[in-house]
């Protein structure tokens, strides 16, 4: 199937997930099951990532420091803004892509594969609207806190290094974060991650819908739509710079 | 009754199903038989919509289904009730939710009257204190079981089975297809079965097509079947030397009685 075909079954999917909900009531529940899924579900990954990215990045921009005239603060400022800009945003979604992708994916493609969403179907639910959407507004919702959470932990996780490993004083450290803060570099990752929300639940979502076949179309869905969301996170993540910076 | 008129479905590169029509009537078991990829369950899935087929016509006791939007398909299907052949029950939820789940997304029940309808379907398909398992965790057969239950909870008028027997023990599968035809006498409902299992049809077959290759190639009921004159269904019935030897010879002790009969019709002459 050629891009152009699948990018228009792409579209339908989407266009079809807005019709009436049956009942408000399970539709609520289950978007509120997703957030759960897909929000706290994803913390813990989250936070251990970002700690050590903001820890790692100390490091390395103390290394590569090396003249003594500018203050040893400015490493405070540029974890600080490389967490807000790149690693919170964009490392969280391509690890997220992984994580909440493949479940998305894998979850719909088993319920296809087993005839559950036929079975939905038979009982008059739009399953678009039904499975699919949910799981959209669930992570446009929770992935912009993920990411923020992101944000202070990898800072933090800066801090932290910092002092035990004698880079600089957190003192310091809190004095450069306070320097030349730009607030609009927040709402830029903000924005990603908004874009990269709804790219790691819909791609996914796209492909394990669609499955056809059986156990193994499954997972073949599954790593397709991880790669695709991917590259797909990577090539937004270029152009929203290009635009909005 | 469901009426279907010159049904046709193909995919890309063939035709599964050729041009079928025929009548499913009220309060019995229609059954719908053909080897493995004859076409019985697209054929199926054409009837409740779940496949739009290239050419013909539906009608759910006069109600033109071909013709209907999405919206009133949507409506139509809160009448149709299916069990799937692998059961498709919700494995994220236990046996009770199960059942309760059309209940939830289409009834205004309280959640006592919810839980006491779910006691009631539970207990007509014989399943009692399997509530809290998960599908995971229980056999085909009572996978079945919770798939009827399910397909029954909101009253339906018609109800579909696509292979209820199959992964079945013969002795399960008997008392399943005990239950469908049962179920259809008591609620009244138009029930279409898909099956390749002969025991189900000499037991629940009211009516029976047979499909060949996408076309129906025979019709009538289980008092027929072992008679017919299609050698394609001879062969589909009798795929063993065996049966087929075991037909050759009832049909010579069945010739015999009836010669016997006449033999004795002349002798009291
Ligand atoms: N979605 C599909 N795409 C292409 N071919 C299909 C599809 N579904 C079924 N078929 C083909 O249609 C034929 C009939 O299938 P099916 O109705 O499942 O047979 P059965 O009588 O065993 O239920 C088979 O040859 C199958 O390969
Ligand atoms: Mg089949």
């Amino acid at each position: 199937m050629n891009i152009f075909t699948r990018l228009g079954e792409f579209l339908l999917m989407l266009k079809g997930m807005f019709t009436k909900p049956e009942n408000w009531r399970m539709y609520w529940k289950e978007l509120m099951h997703q957030c759960v899924e897909l929000g706290i579900g994803s913390m813990g990954i989250v936070a251990i990532i970002s700690v050590f990215i903001g820890a790692v990045s100390t490091v390395q921009t103390s290394y590569q420091f090396v003249s003594s005239i500018i203050p040893r603060s400015v490493i405070a400022q540029i974890v600080r803004d490389s967490v807000i800009l790149e690693f919170a945003p964009t490392i969280t979604c391509v690890v997220l892509a992984g994580v909440v992708g493949s479940k998305i994916s894998s979850e719909l493609g088993n319920m296809r594969v087993s005839e559950q969403i036929d079975a939905l179907e038979i009982m008059g639910i739009n399953t678009k609207a039904y499975l699919v959407l949910p799981k959209i507004v669930a992570g446009i919702i929770m992935v912009p806190f993920l990411v923020v959470l992101a944000m202070v932990l990898g800072i933090w996780g800066g801090r932290f290094v910092g002092d035990i490993s004698n880079i600089l004083p957190h003192e310091l450290y809190d004095k450069g974060l306070h320097d030349t803060f730009v607030p609009y570099n927040v709402t830029f990752a903000l924005i990603k991650s908004y874009t990269f929300a709804f790219i790691i639940t819909a791609i996914p979502a796209y492909f394990g819908y669609n499955v056809k076949g059986g156990a193994l179309e499954i997972g073949r869905a599954s790593t397709t739509a991880v790669v695709t969301s991917c590259i797909i996170i990577l090539l937004a993540d270029y152009v929203l710079a290009q635009v909005l910076l | 009754m469901i009426t279907i008129k010159d049904i046709e479905k193909g995919f890309i590169d063939k035709t599964v199903i050729d041009g079928v029509s025929s009548t499913f009537e009220t309060g019995k078991c229609n059954l719908i038989i053909g080897a493995s990829g004859s076409g019985k369950t697209v054929l199926m899935k054409c009837l409740v919509g779940l496949i739009t087929p290239d050419a013909g016509q539906i009608s759910y006791d006069g109600e033109d289904f071909t013709s209907m939007d999405e919206k009133q398909k949507k409506i139509m299907r809160r009448k149709i009730g299916m069990l799937f052949q692998g059961s498709a029950l919700f494995d994220s939820m236990d046996v009770a939710q199960n059942v309760m789940f059309p209940l939830h997304m289409f009834s205004n029940m309280t959640l006592g009257e919810k839980r006491k309808r779910v006691e009631e379907v539970l207990d007509r398909v014989n399943l009692n204190g399997a509530h809290k398992k998960f599908p995971a965790e229980i056999s085909g057969g009572m996978k079945k079981r919770v798939g009827i239950a399910r397909a029954i909870v909101l009253n339906p008028q018609y109800l579909f089975c696509d292979e209820p027997n199959s992964g079945l023990d013969p002795q399960t599968s008997l008392v399943i297809d005990k239950l469908i035809k049962e179920i259809t006498e008591e609620f009244n409902i138009t029930t279409v079965v898909n099956t390749h299992d002969m025991n189900s049809v000499m037991e629940i077959g009211d009516r029976i097509m047979y499909m060949y290759q996408g076309k129906k190639e025979w019709e009538g009921s289980n008092k027929e079947i072992i008679f017919n004159n299609s050698d394609k269904l001879n062969g589909f019935i009798f795929a063993s030397e065996f049966l087929k030897d075991a037909k050759d010879m009832r049909m010579l002790e069945i010739k015999g009685k009836i010669d016997n009969n006449r033999d004795m019709e002349e002798l009291l002459k």
